[in-house]
């Protein structure tokens, strides 16, 4: 069993809108899985499945191979992308509830809390009122109070939004030690530089259907098209430029480096190997750059949500 | 997993920390006592003010009627022509001048007194010397047709029907009277706690909407769980508030009568004064006699009980919808629309209570409404006292829980649903839906 939550053709209506169609996903253990839509696609709905807020229709969801019963919710951390706190209770006291209300005991959440309010140094926040907290720091709170029990399984819906880029890169750095200390993350962004630094794993949900699924690496050699971006440097840049164009499909390319006379960016064939190009243009300039084209998280991202 | 105990600690604490919470507590009764004390201290001075009134009496016949009081002195002038009268009135700063010119035809005396006065006098004055004249007019034409007035006198009866049920059970006018205030007091006390607490659970809902915490909390208990943590512990709350109230108000109520040395409860007016000196000491004896006879006659115990229960039923029933609406909106502006439907069925209960049960606690108007879920616990709050056979409480109880059980479902769905819809103003075709998401 190397997935630790499968979602098994899960469907769900509100009313006559079907919010959820058939979506099947599976998270594998120890891995950051990325779930990507437009807005109002249904990640949400999904999202709130999977934390037993909303019942799905049809369909049903394993943790750790056993359907969801309602004791899995301390085995889940969830941080909502609508989020806030109740803002005139104080930070420590408002942790303490919520980790008791995720089944921990009151000493034990103190003691976590105050090992990540050292970690985070916001020690001197305890007695603080949320409402005198700045948006930033209040998400740090949420942010602890979702980990604090140590789930297996954390999700996080837009966790960087609210964030200084200090903050940000801080969090992210959280995240991935958490993963490496074996919690599974389900996440949910907008931000696709965030998807590729992340991410394993993606699915991207489209007006409610499953339209892609795969590991970020796979949806990548899946998405390229065979082209190279190529620099060149020669005494005659318009001859080379013109018999390259003579036998390959170019475009315009856009990259920095030093001086080159030529650029561009050259899509093969589907049977022509790389080589092909190489031994091709080795014969005609100088070769400078010579880089595959991988498609961008934002490029599938986009070329998916258009297609469909 | 149980959280319903953490929530309900939650949400009391919530409460009685919050600090317009704590300034309402003992604040409401210091300004209420204040305020009584100041009218009190008020009416008290205006009373403490002697007047002089004198009396200037051409006929002969009415100057004697006016005995003094306390507070009020009647001087009467013998033989003196009015104007010398007005002059020595004003001179010796008088209240007033009674003047009553003389007449040949006592029946057209009606028309010749006159009252002068600096200030205007008050209604309770003039109609004091009226009464005293009107008695004693009538008093003189009785005379003059040959009647004798002791014999009138004498003949004045008083009824008082002595009441019994065919049980035995003796019951008076004064019975009716407590069991009137007893009853009022329990659903008037059931109105405004709901009222009130209603709306705060309401504004809770609301606030844990708007601060968006919701979701957090809703990825660990279940709504319904919340729903009824955030109920009991804003009632508890209220609780507190109102035992605070009551305990503080008695309080200060003693202090402030022992330092002003007024008995605040008997503040007298003129009018209180006169039929005080009306009523003989027997009779007041009698009164507190029945009072304490009546007090002991209610049905105590069943009151009690009743109370407890349909309280806690009426409350629960209506701070489940009020949850409801607060889950339904996105703030308290929304809120109007569905207020109505709530607001209607517990004003209709009180005027119920106040318009038919007075006047006929068994009819079928009062019987009907103290069957109806929405409507009886006021209702039935209200009739108790008149007796009402166990089985009709019961019933109502029953009904009570069943439909407080259905609107706790309802509640719940829509509580359910609401608490994560932001931004639309949802109206009534669309709260029915989200019962079948």
């Amino acid at each position: 069993m190397n997935n630790l939550l499968v979602a098994n053709s899960v469907s769900k209506s509100f009313g006559d809108f079907k919010a959820l169609n058939n979506v099947s996903i599976e998270v594998a253990k120890g891995s950051i899985f990325g779930l990507l839509g437009p807005n109002g696609a249904g990640k949400t709905t999904l999202i709130r499945i999977i934390n037993q807020i909303t019942m799905p229709d049809a369909g049903e969801i394993l943790l750790d191979g056993a359907p969801l019963k309602p004791h899995n919710i301390r085995d889940i951390g969830y941080l909502p992308e609508e989020r806030g706190l109740y803002k005139s209770m104080k930070v420590g006291e408002q942790a303490i509830y919520l980790a008791q209300l995720k089944g921990l005991t009151k000493q034990e959440a103190k003691d976590r809390l105050k090992y990540w309010f050292d970690k985070l140094d916001i020690g001197d926040w305890w007695n603080k009122k949320i409402q005198e907290l700045s948006k930033g720091q209040a998400q740090k709170i949420q942010f602890i109070v979702t980990v604090l029990h140590r789930p297996k399984l954390l999700i996080f819906d837009e966790p960087f939004s609210g964030f200084d880029p200090i903050n940000a890169s801080l969090i992210k750095d959280e995240i991935l030690q958490l993963r490496d200390e074996g919690a599974t993350v389900i996440f949910s962004t907008h931000r696709m530089e965030s998807v590729e630094e992340l991410c394993d794993h993606i699915a991207l949900i489209h007006k409610s259907n499953k339209v892609l699924d795969g590991k970020l690496t796979d949806v990548k050699r899946q998405f390229k098209t065979n082209t190279f971006e190529v620099g060149l440097q020669s005494s005659n840049p318009e001859e080379v430029t013109r018999l390259i164009k003579e036998q390959f499909e170019v475009f315009p390319a856009t990259f920095r480096n030093l001086s080159d006379d030529v650029k561009m960016n050259i899509k093969l064939p589907q049977n022509t190997s790389p080589n092909d190009l190489l031994s091709f243009l080795t014969s005609k300039a100088e070769i400078h750059h010579f880089v595959e084209v991988i498609p961008s998280a934002n490029d599938i991202f986009i070329q998916t949500v258009k297609n469909n | 997993m149980n959280h319903l105990p953490l929530i309900i600690k939650r949400e009391y604490l919530n409460k009685v920390r919050n600090k317009s919470f704590i300034v309402m507590t003992f604040l409401s009764p210091i300004i209420m006592i204040a305020l009584i004390a100041v009218v009190a201290y008020l009416s008290q001075m205006s009373n403490d003010k002697q007047r002089t009134i004198s009396i200037v009496d051409e006929t002969g016949l009415v100057g004697d009627v006016f005995e003094s009081s306390e507070y009020t002195t009647y001087t009467l002038l013998d033989n003196l022509p009015f104007d010398a009268a007005k002059e020595l009135v004003k001179g010796n700063n008088n209240f007033g001048l009674l003047y009553i010119k003389k007449s040949a035809d006592t029946t057209k005396l009606v028309e010749r007194i006159n009252f002068y006065s600096d200030e205007s006098p008050s209604l309770s004055i003039i109609s004091g010397l009226e009464r005293h004249i009107e008695k004693r007019l009538s008093d003189v034409k009785l005379q003059n047709e040959g009647v004798d007035i002791e014999q009138i006198r004498a003949s004045k009866t008083r009824v008082n029907i002595a009441q019994e049920t065919f049980e035995g059970e003796k019951t008076s006018k004064i019975d009716s009277y407590l069991k009137l205030a007893f009853g009022g007091a329990a659903g008037y006390l059931l109105f405004m706690f709901i009222i009130i607490y209603g709306n705060m659970i309401m504004r809770s809902v609301i606030e844990e909407k708007t601060s968006r915490i919701i979701e957090i909390i809703i990825s660990s208990v279940k709504p319904i769980q919340l729903m009824m943590g955030k109920i009991i512990g804003t009632s508890l709350a209220g609780v507190t508030q109102f035992v605070i109230w009551i305990i503080l108000g008695g309080v200060l109520l003693s202090v402030v009568s022992a330092i002003f040395g007024v008995d605040l409860m008997q503040i007298q007016s003129p009018q209180q004064e006169m039929i005080n000196q009306a009523m003989t000491a027997s009779d007041a004896q009698n009164m507190a006699q029945e009072l304490i006879t009546g007090f002991i006659n209610l049905p105590i115990l069943n009151l009690c009980v009743a109370f407890l229960f349909f309280f806690i039923g009426g409350y629960l029933l209506y701070s489940s919808l009020y949850a409801a609406i607060g889950a339904a909106v996105d703030n308290e502006t929304d809120t109007q629309q569905f207020m109505m439907p709530i607001i209607m069925p517990l004003v209709l209960a009180v005027y119920v209570g106040v318009f038919t049960v007075i006047e006929d606690p068994h009819g079928t108007v009062s019987t009907v409404f103290s069957f109806i879920p929405f409507t009886s616990p006021v209702v039935m709050l209200m009739r108790i006292p008149f007796g009402v056979p166990i089985w009709q409480q019961l019933l109502s109880f029953a009904i009570l829980v069943c439909t407080f059980v259905f609107t706790v479902w309802f509640a719940a769905k829509i509580y359910r649903v609401g608490i994560l819809m932001y931004g639309k103003k949802p109206t009534y075709k669309e709260l029915f839906k989200w019962l079948k998401y």
